[in-house]
């Protein structure tokens, strides 16, 4: 990790910094905001820059390294830029038990990445997932936050096209 | 049996089902105002410990008993935290209640924080769980508006705010402790007990943590009564005092080899085999079923020959697994390797594994590796053993751990080894001709999936 300089331009927007501060009063502490304070950073930039951890530390009142501290627990958050479309295949029992693995690896082999990569163009973003709660229509995929039921491999080629005319909505 | 009428399910195949009109006209929100129109809190309290309600998060303990459990006299906040983590494999009943009757399981909520005095319900949801998000945060907003939620709710004095956190996909988050911690914005490292929450919870304060088809219950239990709910449902058992007894409807999930998925409204207590003929429309591709996880991933396996085995909170235990869990049954074909299935069961708890206690993070990580080893056809005789090692070492049972996270990791390989030893020794031999009886140290072969957090 390297320490953030000062710098010039806040990665926080106004937008952000306000929708963060909106949610103060739910909460007895403002440690508590820090997961929804991600999530908020994440769904706009697509990942969480190393910058943006002490400005959101700032407006908690915490230590920069209690923020990094819980984004490195959740896998979920990371500090690479991410593609538009983030799609995970599940890879548990149910899945996997109706050709789950098979997808998964079609689905690499298709949008040309490594499982947890990204296309080159940036956009897609494609990693596997453990159970979604989609076990009732397994194989499951779920992408951004469109659900893609009983998948399989006749279907990923269909499914491919779609999260990347997804991903141009997404500039 | 055959009068069984639906109650938890009864909306959800109407058009809308979702929004508060639907909801009212089917009866909804009657039950509330029952709640604080006639009764105090602990009656209501007295009425859901009288029902025999067991909380359906998993570890089944009597929901009215644990909210007695909130100290009396105490200057508050009391705080309400929704378990909606549902993170189980094989588990999803809790989605298709947030999806498809949100206010149902609104009007818990407001329930059970009357009980327990609670003015703030935190509803922790997993992020996987979109739509769920929307139809809860729309429920809520209808609710706001209707003067159902905020101060002096239905004007009745009594004031709830219900707030939705969203999670970051972390199975350990559904731990109750863990949930706790990371609602308070840390990692979700489950906390040792007791104190227990009903004490010592979030932000330090008595707090109850109550999953959804928990809460969704209470409503009925208002509406129809403590022996509507106890008419369904296997009786404690006379020669075990400590036996509750397991009361009411229960959303069994059914899914994996199976011909129709999906969730399905049962009294407590119907066998697998039942849920698997009756219910699932038979094992998939006309084949014999050969072994079913029978309450979510941890809870172990049963053979086939063991299906019927009465799903109910006792029943699961009596053939050697760890107990009902979520009711998630995941049935496995004739075809299904059980190393197969025993790598995909170690991969998951190595991922999911929160890695405070040693025993867990290791043990978990080094049967996954043991797993893949074999699955390679690198196993040896000597391998089984130190699964079953490893599976006997780890867990709140043994004493070694935290959290129920290990011993949900220890079972399903205690009962494949158990219940499938032939079939691992006869895999190792065929796959490792030469080397199965090697004693030697071997290095693992490659690291795979080590835990994200
Ligand atoms: C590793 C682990 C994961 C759990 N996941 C969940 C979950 O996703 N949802 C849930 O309601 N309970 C889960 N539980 C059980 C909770 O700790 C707790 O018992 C439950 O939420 C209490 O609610 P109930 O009494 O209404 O069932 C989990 C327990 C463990 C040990
Ligand atoms: S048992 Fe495992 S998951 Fe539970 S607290 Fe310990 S390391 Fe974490
Ligand atoms: S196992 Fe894939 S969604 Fe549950």
């Amino acid at each position: 990790m390297t320490t953030a300089a000062p710098t010039s331009s806040p990665v926080l927007t106004p937008e952000m910094v306000a929708e963060i501060q909106a949610l103060f009063p739910r909460y007895p502490t403002r440690q508590a905001i820090t997961l929804p304070a991600l999530h908020i950073v994440n769904s706009q930039l697509r990942h969480v820059p190393m910058e943006a951890i002490p400005e959101i530390a700032k407006l908690l009142e915490l230590a920069p390294a209690q923020i990094y501290d819980t984004l490195s627990f959740y896998g979920f958050f990371k500090s690479e830029q991410g593609g538009f479309v983030r799609a995970w295949v599940c890879r548990s029992i149910s899945c996997a038990l109706r050709g789950g693995d098979e997808v998964f690896q079609k689905m690499c082999h298709t949008l040309g990445v490594k499982p947890g990569g990204t296309t080159p163009d940036g956009k897609i973003t494609l990693e596997f997932g453990e159970c979604l709660g989609l076990c009732d229509f397994a194989p499951a995929v779920l992408a951004n936050e469109q659900v893609y039921k009983n998948v399989d491999l006749d279907k990923v080629d269909e499914i491919c096209a779609q999260l990347k005319s997804q991903a141009e909505k997404g500039g | 049996m055959a009068e069984f009428e639906p109650v938890l399910t009864a909306n959800i195949n109407k058009p809308d089902s979702h929004t508060l009109p639907v909801y009212e006209q089917g009866g909804g929100y009657q039950a509330i105002r029952k709640v604080l129109g006639e009764m105090s809190p602990t009656q209501v309290v007295d009425l859901v410990k009288a029902s025999g309600l067991r909380g359906r998060g998993g570890a089944g303990f009597p929901c009215g008993l644990k909210w007695s459990f909130l100290p009396q006299n105490h200057p508050g906040p009391f705080y309400m935290c929704i378990n909606a983590d549902e993170s189980e494999p094989g588990t999803f009943n809790n989605r298709i209640l947030m999806e498809l009757d949100p206010h149902q399981v609104i009007e818990g909520i407001m329930i059970g924080c009357y009980a327990t005095k609670a003015t703030t319900a935190y509803l922790y949801l997993r992020y996987e769980y979109p739509t769920a998000y929307r139809r809860l945060q729309q429920a809520i907003d209808e609710c706001y508006a209707k003067g159902y939620l905020g101060d002096n709710c239905f004007g009745k004095g009594f004031s709830l705010n219900i707030y939705m956190h969203r999670g970051a996909a972390a199975y350990i988050c559904g731990e109750e402790t863990g949930l706790i911690e990371s609602l308070e914005g840390k990692r979700a490292w489950p906390r040792i007990k007791p104190p227990f929450p009903a004490i010592e919870g979030a932000f330090r304060k008595p707090t109850v943590v109550n999953n959804i088809e928990t809460l969704a219950c209470v409503p009925h239990i208002i509406n129809r009564g403590v022996d509507w709910f106890k008419s369904m449902g296997i009786p404690s058992d006379p020669n075990n005092p400590r036996d509750p007894g397991s009361y009411g409807p229960k959303l069994y999930c059914i899914s994996g080899h199976i011909n129709k998925p999906g969730c399905y409204e049962m009294p407590l207590g119907v066998t697998c085999r039942e849920l698997v003929e009756n219910y699932g429309g038979g094992v998939w591709k006309g084949r014999k079923g050969k072994a079913a996880i029978p309450g979510g991933i941890s809870m172990g396996l049963l053979s086939e020959s063991e299906w019927d085995t009465k799903l109910d909170f006792a029943g699961p235990g009596k053939a050697g697994c760890l107990g009902l869990g979520t009711a998630a049954v995941v049935v496995l074909d004739e075809t299904v390797s059980m190393v197969d299935f025993l790598h995909n069961s170690c991969r998951f708890f190595a991922h999911e594994s929160c890695g405070q206690c040693t025993p867990c993070r290791e043990g978990t990580s080094w049967s996954e590796r043991i797993l893949y080893r074999i699955k390679q056809g690198k196993g040896r005789l000597k391998d089984l053993d130190l699964l079953q090692t490893i599976s006997d070492s780890i867990g709140i049972m043994p004493g070694t751990t935290i959290c129920g996270l290990a011993d949900g990791a220890a079972w399903p390989i205690k009962n494949a080894l158990k219940k499938f030893r032939g079939e691992f020794e006869d895999y190792v031999k065929r796959t490792n001709p030469n080397g199965y009886q090697n004693k030697e140290p071997v290095e693992a072969l490659e690291v795979v999936g080590l835990g994200a957090h």
